[in-house]
């Protein structure tokens, strides 16, 4: 892979509208290859539909998002052409949700699941295929023997380890989650977690990583963002903006965590 | 209707030999021809030049009520009505047959509405009607066939909305369709899809070939006759334009195959058509014949012999009676 130079992701003056209702506003950061970045804030805050914007789900109404594609540099992502985007976002870029539902296809096997990334980039080599699947599966430490059962038939942390392996096995450069821990029991959230990481810092990939649990991002990410009515209203080192946080919100959000 | 015309009709319509054109039916009165007022058929002719033009893409059109429901044909129907004219020889099978309900009423349908000519000999007719299989004998540059399909998004099973079917086809985002195909592999070792199969029309579209065997795969990939395909129920239709490319879809190591069988037809001794399996008694006895009736009954006047029972000679001489 030949890493440009720069940062991987910019965005610009991001805003967005829900009719008369505000999503987010004028949100600007730039992300750097590695690097992950957490966005937390309560709900309501605009968190998703920041992500949302930035991944090519929902068309921004005001801003930019700037993607440094592999061949050349950085480009607008709502600027590209339907296809462009869309093989962008099957191949350099990975969405793992907060309901599987919605990252997986639950009427196909978890094999197929994993592969389908591959099918459509246009490898049409079942063994190749099939083989590139068990590597996954075993990186995101899945039983090989339920290889072709249903994704309905799995735990909750299954389905979402099954969507990690979906979304990196054609080795993209930027992943986005949605709260990818939520609704799952502690113990599943730190396994998985733990993978996470593992994954991310072996692999180089940069991440934004949408949560509403503080824990999550002091594990995950280097940086952090705190939104609060769409805004973001501090940003900084993850460490420096838990451990001194200026902004009122966010004093109050730290001091709300539950001591154990 | 009075039972006058009734009478007349059924004394018109009833003489049916198997095989040959036959005239002498008259076109009821009170319809126009060929059932269809003209202002649709005008509309479904536009519907098709546009199919034709852009083989495989599904052309939606203002499917009417036809006097017959939904899932019978209402389509293929639909779309003969539009094509024929007086001079046409109709030929309609269903399953590969002429004599099921289906094909019978439909051909009388036509000589009823429309005055032509029908027939059974897959080589005499203009246009045949089908649902589910492709005659074995090879059409001609003179012919039409048109197909019934119930279901004619090809990726529907995989993606319910169709409006993301629409935006895959329209960016040839055609990935997902092998998922389909990983999944037979990976449970049972081999594609397992046996109609229905999925094709890449002209390098572009990928297109449902209706419920035909995958076995009639392979005729459609440059077949000289004009090749017209109606959803009535799904308001859809789509054309395979003379001599033009047809592939199924398959892997590099997973190539695909049609099915084949160790028995030849009991019949007509035929080893190259499709067969039927059926059930003769409830002590495991069975037997393999043509399902292309056509074909099955030309090879026996041709003097080829299966290795099966031979239907006696004052019963009509097709497979479904051979039991």
């Amino acid at each position: 892979m030949s890493e440009t130079k720069g940062p991987l992701l910019r965005v610009e003056e991001l805003t967005h509208h829900y009719g008369i209702h505000l999503g987010c506003r004028d949100v600007d950061f730039e992300l750097y290859p590695g690097e992950v970045l957490g966005i937390v804030g309560e709900s309501g805050s605009g968190k998703t539909t920041l992500l949302k914007t930035i991944s090519g789900q929902l068309r921004p109404s005001e801003g930019h998002v700037a993607f440094n594609t592999r061949t050349e540099g950085l480009r607008d992502v709502w600027a590209m052409s339907e296809p462009e985007r869309r093989m962008l976002m099957r191949t350099d870029w990975g969405i793992v949700y907060q309901s599987p539902r919605e990252g997986l296809r639950m009427n196909v096997s978890a094999g197929a699941n994993v592969g389908e990334r591959l099918m459509a980039i246009g490898q049409r080599h079942y063994g190749n295929i099939r083989s590139e699947t068990v590597d996954w599966l075993e990186r995101v430490e899945m039983d090989l023997g339920r290889i072709n059962d249903m994704p309905e038939t799995f735990s909750g942390g299954m389905q979402q380890r099954l969507q990690i392996a979906r979304n990196l096995i054609t080795k993209p450069r930027l992943v986005f989650m949605d709260e990818p821990t939520s609704g799952l029991d502690v113990s599943v959230q730190a396994r998985l977690l733990d993978l996470i990481r593992g994954l991310v810092s072996r692999l180089g990939i940069a991440c934004i990583v949408v949560t509403h649990d503080l824990g999550v991002v002091r594990l995950l990410s280097n940086r952090l963002m705190v939104m609060q009515n769409g805004s973001v209203v501090e940003q900084g080192l993850t460490d420096r903006v838990l451990d001194d946080p200026q902004n009122p919100y966010t004093q109050l959000l730290v001091s709300s965590i539950l001591p154990v | 209707m009075t039972d006058q015309m009734t009478a007349e009709m059924a004394e018109t319509v009833a003489p049916r030999s198997s095989g040959g054109a036959q005239h002498g039916v008259e076109r009821i009165a009170g319809y126009n021809f060929a059932y269809l007022d003209e202002q649709t058929k005008r509309m479904i002719r536009r519907a098709i030049l546009k199919a034709v033009a852009i083989p495989g893409y599904q052309v939606p059109f203002g499917s009417r009520e036809m006097p017959l429901p939904y899932g019978w044909g209402t389509g293929g129907i639909q779309v003969t009505a539009s094509v024929i004219g007086p001079d046409d020889t109709l030929k309609v099978i269903d399953q590969g047959a002429d004599d099921t309900t289906n094909a019978v009423n439909i051909r009388r349908f036509f000589a009823k509405t429309a005055g032509v000519a029908t027939t059974e000999k897959t080589v005499e007719a203009t246009i045949i009607q089908t649902r589910h299989r492709i005659p074995e004998t090879p059409l001609s540059e003179n012919q039409i066939i048109v197909y019934q399909v119930p279901i004619p998004e090809p990726l529907r099973s995989l993606e319910r909305r169709e409006t993301e079917t629409r935006k895959m086809h329209a960016l040839a985002d055609y990935g997902v369709m092998h998922v389909s195909l990983y999944e037979d592999i990976a449970h049972f070792g081999r594609i397992t899809k046996s109609y229905d199969y999925p094709v890449m029309v002209h390098d572009r579209y990928v297109m449902a070939p209706s419920p035909i065997p995958r076995f009639d795969n392979p005729k459609m990939d440059q077949m000289p006759a004009l090749q017209l395909f109606g959803a009535g129920r799904e308001k859809r239709l789509y054309a395979v334009p003379p001599y033009t490319k047809v592939k199924s879809l398959d892997f590099d190591d997973h190539p695909f195959t049609i099915e084949t069988w160790e028995e030849s037809c009991a019949l007509c001794g035929a080893t190259d058509s499709y067969l039927d399996e059926v059930i003769l008694d409830d002590e495991g006895n069975r037997m393999f014949v043509c399902s292309d009736s056509d074909y099955c009954r030309e090879r026996r006047e041709a003097g080829h012999v299966g290795k099966g029972p031979q239907p006696r000679k004052d019963e009509a001489a097709s497979p479904g009676d051979a039991q």
